[in-house]
């Protein structure tokens, strides 16, 4: 080595040219399956439908009454029709309130006065998680959180119900 | 700070000597391309190795999507190439690589039976050689047959009437390899699955460690 410039070896040389190019190759084959196997976490979902649940609005009483309904499903590649549940009622000012009976502790099913025990309440038998008719949680029971609520419209006297969305007062 | 974390390790379990024995050693003249050109033939088997960890990474991938069943195996794949960002490049990789693997192999075994790289005390590594070809060829069959299409269904087919064409044991030979008598179908699909991605995998595996071992003890072949 001459003069007093910092010379690259050979050797060095070499090697980052390798690990240069090396890494390229490495790189070229490892990043469209790593962006395959991650694409369900940037897809964004298609949602915001709205079905009719065929209850007419004057059929809505003050009592919560279940209703059911199907929508299709897209699964990646399998279509199917699943069903949906919803607890519908008319608060005490006149408001269409449906509620997600999907229990807010883990994942259980909520019903109606559902234990004799807790009259006006939403009640999930797994870990006797307990809700008021707002949905809003028990304290003291499992539920952390208020019942998630459906978005909803009314269209000819129809109700509508879209995607589920957390409680108001949450 | 990475020199920091082998020297960590090191002091404790002291790797050094394993990598070396696994990495550090000479290529010697006849086998370097940049003393005689010729010697790019020695490469094949390294490219084989290559592209069968890329066939293994990528089936890796393939499977997150893939279904064996016959109702949605098809769709599976089509919804893994159309509908996932990448699919299409990862099952091109896969789907080429399979072909390509198999021009390597080819390619390799011709140089080792032209310098008569097999002779004494090396036979045991061309036998180890048959079978890693067989796995290979193996693995192309079964994994034809997974995407569920027509030219996967008919080319299975053709491949279980020959397997019948043996002499004696012909028809339970194909029975076993499609999982009915007469049908090319449901167990079809499911065994060709199984044997795709864990057996024949497996047996890959087993050979290549062998292989490769085997090459280390004897070294390579000297020059002509
Ligand atoms: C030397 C090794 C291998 C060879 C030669 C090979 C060959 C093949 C072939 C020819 C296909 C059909 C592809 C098409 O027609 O598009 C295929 C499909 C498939 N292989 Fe492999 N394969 C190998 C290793 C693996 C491994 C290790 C796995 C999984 C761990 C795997 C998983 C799959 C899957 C899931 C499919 C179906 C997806 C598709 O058809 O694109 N393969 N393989
Ligand atoms: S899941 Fe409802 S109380 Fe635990």
């Amino acid at each position: 080595m001459s003069g007093d410039k910092q010379q690259v070896s050979r050797r060095q040389f070499l090697n980052y040219t390798l690990t240069g190019v090396g890494g390229f190759m490495a790189a070229g084959i490892m990043v469209p399956m790593l962006r395959m196997a991650v694409d369900p976490v940037l897809k964004t979902s298609g949602h915001g439908d709205f079905a009719n649940v065929n209850l007419a609005v004057d059929d809505i009483t003050k009592d919560p009454q279940r209703v059911e309904w199907e929508i299709e499903q897209v699964d990646g590649w399998y279509k199917s029709n699943v069903k949906k549940a919803a607890w519908v009622y008319k608060n005490d000012e006149g408001d269409i309130i449906a509620l997600s009976p999907i229990c807010k502790h883990l994942g259980c099913v909520v019903t109606w006065e559902g234990s004799d025990q807790h009259p006006n309440e939403f009640f999930c038998p797994c870990h006797d998680g307990r809700y008021y008719k707002s949905g809003v949680n028990v304290e003291g029971t499992p539920p952390t959180a208020p019942l998630d609520m459906y978005e909803k419209k009314v269209e000819n006297g129809m109700l509508y119900l879209g995607e589920v969305k957390p409680h108001k007062e949450a | 700070m990475l020199q920091k974390l082998y020297d960590w390790i090191d002091e404790r379990v002291d790797i050094t000597p394993i990598w070396r024995d696994i990495a550090d050693h000479e290529v010697p003249e006849h086998v370097n391309p940049a003393h005689h050109f010729s010697a790019f033939v020695y490469c094949f088997g390294g490219l084989t190795f290559f592209v069968v960890v890329i066939q293994i990474l990528s089936g890796m991938f393939l499977t997150m999507y893939y279904v064996h069943d016959i109702e949605n195996a098809w769709r599976s794949v089509y919804y893994l190439q159309i509908d996932v960002a990448h699919g299409q490049i990862v099952r091109g990789m896969h789907h080429w690589g399979a072909s390509v693997v198999i021009v390597m192999l080819f390619l390799h075994t011709l140089r080792v039976f032209f310098q008569g790289a097999y002779k004494k005390p090396r036979e045991l590594n061309w036998m180890v050689g048959v079978l890693l070809f067989f796995t290979i060829l193996g693995l192309g069959f079964t994994g034809y047959l997974l995407p569920w299409d027509n030219k996967a269904y008919f080319a299975t087919q053709v491949g279980l009437e020959i397997a019948e064409q043996v002499p004696l044991i012909g028809p339970e030979i194909k029975t076993l390899l499609a999982g009915d008598p007469d049908i090319v179908g449901a167990q079809t699909l499911s065994r060709f699955f199984a044997i795709h991605v864990f057996f024949l995998p497996g047996a890959l595996f087993a050979l290549m460690a062998i292989h490769f071992i085997l090459i280390r003890r004897q070294g390579i072949s000297g020059p002509l």
